[in-house]
């Protein structure tokens, strides 16, 4: 059969194998996408708003966090996870939960990063001046972050996107096992070396759908987001 | 009860080493606009943040007396300020969504409920005439409209204290001229006590009941602007109220206050406090040069002399005529006065200026 017949049909009559695999890989970057925000936000709007002695390397390591392979990253994880590593009595490598912690090193810093860069955007007095109008410390930091907001939800989006299409730290932490961290991307692996063309391109679809997606929202944002207004 | 709504007092700030501010006492009356008046870099933003306890002096105490009569000083002061003063920055940030959003977000701060929320703001709307923008997204409108926003935004929270720091600094003409109109119509009625960070004279006398001059982070004088006006006490006040400072001398006599001052070869009378032999610079302001094609006898001016004119320029309504006479010289006439006298560079022409319109000052 054709590759791209199979692929068609494979999508059309929502295969199991394939929607299983899907929804595995929805469902561990979903979560390590939520965590990474609720770590990787935080610490990038204290680094925006506050002023504190060791500030600048703090920025450097969240910029470096940047450019993090994701096979270091889960090079890491799994010297973390296995047998012989701290945290190995943990049980967790070669399961999802590696993935998402994997995946969180990945995202984290990412979206840290943006907050940050997009806090250090805003006019230097502006925490002063929602202050200046009776704001408690806190108000001018979530009104700050409220004035970002639009990129903080491209930096989530552009998050998702990265750890949901990234293969290296997904294979060497979650080893591939069928039905438990078979994903999409080591799917297409896998099923590629097998020459099993049709589920690997069904499974590429998905992953372009949900990139196109991932940048619809991005261009969606762009077009709403507003200049500050300083006269 | 005091009359001052904040007191500061040995306030001393430096940054890096440098001295900032360095002032042992500053009191913000109860009612009524203070100017805080000086160049650029004198130390008037600062001291501006200070007083609104939006920044922290590493030596100094502030002291806030609000209208219930409490008096805080310190950490509480700065907590009571919060939520009874407001601040209008120089370049004022309008937060994103409407207008009326930003006009409401100092009230949400104080937690007034929705009712008296939207009265308010419908208030102020109406006093400042904001009706046609009250919809429009902060970030589409102009310098001049955002700066009236901005003011609105605090006039609206009714602050015991209103601190404005160059309001108008980034506006053109016609804007700047609205703005002071607002300032001393609305902001006045509105607010408590109104201290205005500002460089801009005519803005300074035009608005406040009392003006303090800062200059290197001190202040030099602090009184009403006819005090400043017309007791100078030092060259540098003298300048920022308007004076000239071209003519120099040497002082030959003194009499009680007047000084006979020897400018070259020419005498002037002027009051000041110099002593004999002392070199001075002598202020006046180019208004009080009273020119004629004659001279004039009789009058109670003490100072008479010839002048030439060496050069005529317009200044719209009024003419800026420069004159050489014992030294170089500036007047300011109507446009009919310069026509009546037939002043043209070259011409002769009799000048005459009271002493008290000249102030000498030791150099």
């Amino acid at each position: 059969m054709n590759p791209f017949a199979e692929a068609l049909q494979l999508l059309t009559s929502g295969d199991p194998y394939v929607m299983a695999i899907v929804v595995r890989s929805l469902a561990i970057s979903g979560s390590a996408l939520v965590l990474a925000t609720a770590v990787g936000l935080p610490i990038g709007a204290l680094i925006g708003l506050s002023r504190f002695r060791l500030r600048i390397p703090a920025i450097a390591i969240v910029n470096t966090g940047l450019a993090l392979p994701p096979v270091v990253a889960g090079l890491a994880v799994y010297l973390l996870l296995s047998r012989s590593g701290p945290l190995g009595n943990l049980e967790l490598l070669f399961t999802p939960v590696a993935m998402g912690i994997a995946q969180v090193a990945l995202a984290g810093p990412y979206i840290a990063a943006v907050t940050l860069a997009a806090l250090e955007g805003l006019p230097p007095d502006i925490g002063l001046q929602a202050r200046g109008l009776g704001a408690t410390r806190l108000q001018a930091a979530l009104l700050q972050l409220r004035e970002v907001r639009t990129s903080l939800v491209a930096a989530i989006a552009a998050g998702f996107g990265a750890i949901i299409s990234e293969v290296g730290a997904a294979m060497i932490v979650g080893g591939n096992i069928l039905g438990e961290t078979r994903v999409m991307t080591t799917t297409i692996v896998l099923e590629t070396r097998r020459g099993n063309f049709g589920v690997a391109i069904a499974l590429g679809v998905i992953l372009l759908v949900i990139a196109l997606a991932v940048n619809v929202v991005l261009a969606g944002l762009g077009t709403r987001a507003r200049r500050p207004v300083l006269s | 009860m005091t009359t001052d709504a904040l007191t500061l007092e040995g306030l001393r700030y430096e940054v890096d080493g440098r001295l900032i501010l360095d002032i042992p006492e500053f009191r913000v009356p109860t009612s009524g606009m203070l100017a805080i008046l000086g160049p650029n870099g004198a130390g008037k933003s600062t001291l501006l943040r200070v007083l609104a306890g939006l920044s922290r002096p590493p030596v100094g105490t502030l002291r806030f007396h609000d209208a219930g009569g409490g008096a805080m000083a310190g950490d509480a002061a700065v907590s009571a300020l919060r939520l009874r003063a407001a601040f209008v920055f120089q370049n004022p940030y309008l937060w994103s969504g409407s207008v009326r959003r930003n006009l409401e977000l100092g009230l949400r701060f104080r937690k007034v409920e929705a009712a008296d929320l939207g009265r308010r703001v419908d208030a102020i709307i109406e006093q400042l005439g904001l009706g046609p923008v009250v919809d429009r997204e902060a970030g589409t409108l102009s310098g001049g409209e955002a700066q009236r926003v901005a003011l609105a935004r605090a006039l609206v929270l009714d602050p015991e204290v209103l601190f404005l720091d160059e309001p108008s600094s980034n506006l053109d003409a016609e804007a700047h001229a609205a703005l002071r109109e607002d300032l001393d119509r609305v902001a006045r009625a509105r607010a408590g006590a109104i201290v205005l960070a500002t460089h801009d004279r005519p803005d300074a006398f035009y608005l406040a009941d009392h003006i303090a001059v800062l200059r290197d982070g001190r202040v030099v004088q602090h009184g009403s602007p006819n005090e400043l006006f017309e007791n100078p006490v030092d060259p540098f006040i003298a300048g920022i109220t308007g004076a000239e400072l071209s003519i120099r001398g040497s002082v030959m006599s003194v009499n009680r206050e007047l000084l006979s001052i020897e400018v070259m070869g020419a005498l002037l009378v002027a009051v000041g406090q110099a002593a004999p032999g002392d070199s001075v610079k002598i202020a006046y302001r180019p208004e009080d040069l009273f020119l004629s094609s004659t001279a004039l006898a009789g009058g109670s001016a003490r100072n008479r002399f010839q002048a030439r004119v060496v050069e005529v320029r317009s200044l719209g309504a009024l003419v800026r005529v420069r004159l050489a006479g014992p030294d170089e010289l500036v007047a300011v006439v109507t446009r009919a006065a310069a026509a009546e006298l037939e002043i043209s560079e070259g011409a002769d022409i009799w000048v005459q200026v009271k002493a008290t319109a000249l102030h000498a000052f030791a150099v």
